[in-house]
């Protein structure tokens, strides 16, 4: 790379890190909380900590250790595992585009990136009309930053274990980062009436199983958008 | 290995495959366009679907009262992160409110 490009790339990298940052405060808690109930729920420290790189996502992380919990089949643990990730498969094509032409380690590099979080900072600047060659170190830089923070949160609850005192309702956190994901998302009416739809059908599917309401109120919501953008 | 390293391994690769599918399909394969115009709801609806089920319901039911704690600082939340487009701000806010309304009541 030349320099100029290294430059460019380097301040893209920490654009994405420092995006991520404010997020951070709201992933920190919930990472704790995952190493407390993780420990309780009968996992060793090694195991508890192993998950949230290996598996690296935080909502299907809590469902299995609460399918431990309750002695669930092995290949019922897996299938939900792999169901409450599938929104992923959305997050893949909605960056896909940006990230065209890419060596394979790149795009291996990127896919175990892209978490909840990583994406919603991401995209933001990914769909920013600037022209940037180097908007994949965007992603690399937010994806480390929630990385980082993912596992030493895990650590820093499995040393606290019970110390996380579980009256204070950090689980909170969760909703509120997402809150401050989606809410300054939503640009004009289409997608607002996105958000809507998508809120109401992920209560009113809440009885399906795997959490596949969060598919059902992802298709109705984008379909509702699509819809009003069409008139 | 004990069976929780094959799960945990199983779902691993999994979710990885599922983030990877099309990003690695993009070079073969165009989605029609009604896709790609769809494609910019998917933060919105996806984020939406899975924050309000978190304020809204207790023990699985519907919770519209003012005895819902995380429903009322969830909407202060919403209402900081529209005014403010911050997070650091609509988090905080948010949980003092949360803190500050079970004290309270």
């Amino acid at each position: 790379m030349a320099k100029k490009d290294r430059t460019l790339a380097r301040k893209e990298f920490w654009m994405g890190v420092r995006g991520e940052l404010p997020i951070l405060l709201g992933v920190t808690p919930f990472g704790m909380i995952y190493g407390v109930l993780a420990l309780s729920a009968g996992l060793t420290p090694l195991e508890s900590q192993a998950m949230s790189s290996v598996v690296f996502a935080g909502s299907s992380q809590f469902m299995l250790v609460q399918l431990v919990n309750l002695g669930t089949p092995v290949l019922i643990m897996i299938a939900t595992g792999f169901v409450i990730n599938l929104r992923h498969a959305l997050y893949s094509l909605s960056v896909a585009p940006y990230l065209k032409g890419l060596s394979p380690l790149w795009k291996v590099l990127l896919s175990y990136l892209l978490t909840d979080e990583a994406y919603a900072v991401t995209i933001m600047r990914l769909q920013h009309q600037e022209q940037s060659e180097y908007k994949h170190w965007f992603l690399l830089g937010s994806g480390i930053a929630l990385w980082s923070c993912w596992q030493l949160s895990t650590a820093a609850g499995i040393f606290l274990g019970a110390q996380v005192p579980p009256g204070w309702g950090l689980d909170f956190t969760l909703a509120l980062t997402f809150i401050a994901l989606a809410v300054p998302a939503i640009s004009d009416t289409p997608a607002l009436l996105a958000a809507i739809v998508a809120g109401i059908t992920s209560i009113l599917t809440r009885g399906l199983p795997y959490k596949l309401n969060l598919i059902a109120a992802a298709i109705a919501g984008i379909t509702v958008g699509l819809w009003r953008d069409q008139k | 290995m004990n069976t929780f390293w094959f799960v945990m391994l199983a779902v691993g690769l999994l979710t990885f495959l599922t983030r990877l599918s099309f990003i690695l399909l993009q070079d073969k394969w165009q989605p029609p366009s009604i896709v790609t115009r769809g494609l910019r709801f998917v933060p919105v609806a996806v984020l939406t679907a899975i924050f309000v089920p978190e304020i809204l319901l207790v023990e699985n039911n519907i919770a519209l009262s003012f005895s819902n704690m995380r429903l009322l600082a969830g909407l202060i939340a919403i209402l900081v992160a529209y005014k403010t487009k911050s997070a650091l701000w609509t988090i905080s806010i948010g949980m003092g409110a949360f803190w500050l309304l079970t004290w309270l009541f």
